[in-house]
């Protein structure tokens, strides 16, 4: 599987419009990023920014229309974007799944979580009735539920919120996917329970080589369980660098705003009391502002930030970053 | 004497079933909590869902009423206060909610419901609430010609403001802060807290700050209480409490933070299994079924608080 240097999945100038009666929303304008075998690469940014709906994107899990996808979408050389409804029920769930934010909502309240398991087994892997029950049973053990066999006889609302995410994860796997999509996987979860989730799926990465987009608001989370880290802003993608160097030394104002604003514990005799703090709000996807997206709120704003808007440009050692400052005049 | 005091607080929720709606059991949300707070001072209470420390936010100003215990503030216990007295002191208790958009009304304009308060407590004229509103709207950071717009017109962080000058409007000496930075952005999130500090400093307010979120509880406060099924088990200074945690819970609390610094490798105590269940609570200390250095003696009975000097005390049995 590995022995190709391609990506195992690539985005190429992805954009998601919604037509809504104000007009349209692009949510995703225009993203571009790599997702390697193996790695987990996290993707970040505050709410509205469009990262979930890149990863709705991929597996085209919005209703179009109101919602318009253009671009590419390649995974193992093929476009998703171009696959029919057929193609692309093959691939979800099975070669590519999804662990949604809210796992209350997203489990099937009528179908016990073994049913739930099995039924993706038994339409992607042609399992019979009695060997998916028996894989969903041992997929509910792998993600540490205790008492497995009993809880697969359950239904959702019997779970607590940490056991539902761990069912959800045993369902996202249940196919041996090649890539995980988690949107905000633990977000909903007390901190001790994210704790166990965490290192259940690095644990599950490394036993079975899952590549993971993980997607989240929480750099702490990104800092722990990522290798690469995409930020997005407004819809686009501002800044792309290893997890260490955007820590060490982020370039964009977003990013360094982003990282200033967060408490850290332990940090308040340095820091002093006051964070950092980011002035202004996202802007409204209907009012984008010209130019680059994040001038309004920008500390180094300078004209040409407000007429046109900022080129990629490709810095040493794997990273990029989207704005003026960096470019060569 | 400290401004507010809280003795022994307990609210037990009766569960009823049936036709007939009869008590089967009671969950104990608040189960003997105690803590003082100080003039100008930020006392964080932390826990995780489910551990009462909403509840306990709720009972000081009794929008829930207590079971039982003592809530001494300025000098008078409030529970034992009824009508116009309660109405009149609550004016110097204040309280932030959660959910800043389902906290306000959505049929008021701005103005209207930071006036609201002032209207119904002092006795003043049109003009003098109005320009009350504008200097509030303005000390919060908000424009005051936006008086006269509705809550949906705003985003949540100014939500979370508008519930600030509505707090303030009264010139407390004491809010609840409810879990008031936990519904917004990052970025949001350090303005607002920010804001919450200079008021603070302006106005010697005191601050009970709820959350779940440690490192934001331990960033604005001067002392942290740590909640674990309807019981404080730790309170101290928020460096102690970095740096010298006591109770095995804290201490997987403290090492379940995912921190943002990716240089950063840590030994992480990952504790086994969930919460358990208010309404069935675990005999002795109520943290043994998940606590990694469990005795004997934790599941038998139940820890004593122990001062430990300067101010630090634990419930456990093993310290």
């Amino acid at each position: 599987m590995n022995t190709d240097n391609e990506p195992l999945l690539a985005i190429r100038n992805l954009h998601t419009c919604f037509h809504v009666f104000e007009g349209v929303v692009n949510a995703v304008d225009g993203v571009d990023l790599e997702v390697p075998h193996g790695e987990t690469v996290g993707l970040v940014g505050e709410s509205g920014c469009g990262k979930s709906v890149t990863a709705l994107s991929i597996l085209r899990l919005l209703r179009c229309p109101p919602a318009e996808i253009q671009g590419q979408v390649i995974f193992h050389g093929r476009n998703l974007l171009d696959l029919d409804r057929e193609g692309i029920r093959k691939i979800r769930g099975n070669a590519i799944s999804m662990i949604f934010q809210e796992p209350m909502t997203s489990l099937n309240p009528v179908l016990t979580i073994g049913e739930q398991i099995a039924e993706a087994v038994r339409l992607h892997q042609g399992m019979s009735r009695r060997e998916a029950w028996r894989w969903a049973e041992e997929m509910l053990r792998m993600v540490q539920i205790p008492g497995a066999r009993a809880r697969a006889r359950e239904y959702p609302h019997k779970l607590s919120g940490g056991m539902r995410q761990r069912a959800m994860i045993a369902m996202a796997l249940s196919c041996n996917p090649q890539l995980l999509l988690a949107d905000e996987p633990t977000t909903a979860l007390d901190v001790t329970i994210q704790a166990q989730i965490m290192s259940l799926m690095s644990n599950l990465k490394e036993e079975f080589g899952t590549s993971i987009l993980l997607i989240t608001h929480d750099l702490g989370v990104i800092a722990e369980m990522a290798s690469r880290v995409i930020v997005m802003y407004a819809g686009k993608v501002v800044e792309e660098a290893p997890v260490k160097e955007l820590f060490k030394e982020p370039l964009h104002p977003y990013t360094k705003g982003l990282l200033g604003s967060v408490p850290v514990i332990g940090r308040k005799a340095q820091t002093g009391r006051r964070l950092h703090e980011i002035p202004g709000t996202v802007p409204s996807l209907l009012e984008m502002p010209r130019g680059c997206r994040f001038h309004p709120r920008c500390p180094k704003m300078m004209d040409v930030c407000s007429g046109e808007e900022p080129p990629t440009i490709h810095m040493g050692g794997d990273r990029r970053v989207c704005c003026w400052l960096f470019a060569k005049t | 004497m400290a401004l507010l005091e809280v003795q022994n607080l307990k609210k037990y929720f009766p569960v009823k079933k049936g036709v007939l709606s009869r008590s089967v059991g009671e969950v104990r949300a608040v189960d003997g909590v105690s803590f003082s707070l100080e003039k100008g001072e930020t006392l964080g209470v932390v826990g995780e869902s489910g551990c009462g420390k909403t509840t306990v936010g709720r009972c000081i100003l009794r929008l829930i009423e207590p079971t039982s215990g003592e809530v001494i503030f300025n000098g008078r216990n409030l529970l034992q206060l009824g009508g116009e007295e309660l109405r009149r002191i609550r004016a110097s208790l204040q309280i932030i909610f959660q959910d800043p958009f389902s906290s306000l009304d959505p049929r008021m304009t701005v103005g209207q419901i930071i006036a609201e308060p002032i209207k119904n407590h002092l006795n003043v004229s049109k003009a003098e609430v109005r320009d009350r509103v504008a200097y509030l709207m303005e000390r919060v950071g908000l424009h005051p010609e936006q008086m006269g717009r509705y809550p949906h017109e705003f985003s949540g962080g100014q939500h979370q403001r508008i519930g600030i000058a509505r707090a303030l409007a009264l010139n407390p000496l004491a809010i609840v802060c409810d879990e008031p930075v936990s519904a917004l952005d990052v970025s949001i999130q350090a303005q607002v807290m920010n804001l919450l500090a200079e008021i603070q400093e302006e106005m010697n307010l005191s601050y009970i700050f709820i959350a779940h979120d440690l490192s934001v509880v331990e960033h604005i406060s001067d002392r942290v209480a740590v909640m674990y099924l309807g019981r404080i088990v730790e309170t101290a200074t928020d460096r102690d409490l970095y740096e010298n945690p006591q109770h095995p819970y804290t201490q997987a609390l403290l090492s379940a933070i995912p921190i943002p610094d990716p240089e950063i490798r840590r030994q992480k105590i990952i504790l086994k299994g969930d919460v358990p269940s208010p309404l069935e609570p675990p005999s002795g200390c109520s943290f043994h079924t998940r606590c990694p250095e469990r005795k004997e003696i934790c599941t038998k009975e139940r820890p004593a608080f122990k001062d430990l000097g300067g101010g630090h005390r634990v419930a456990c049995h093993l310290r």
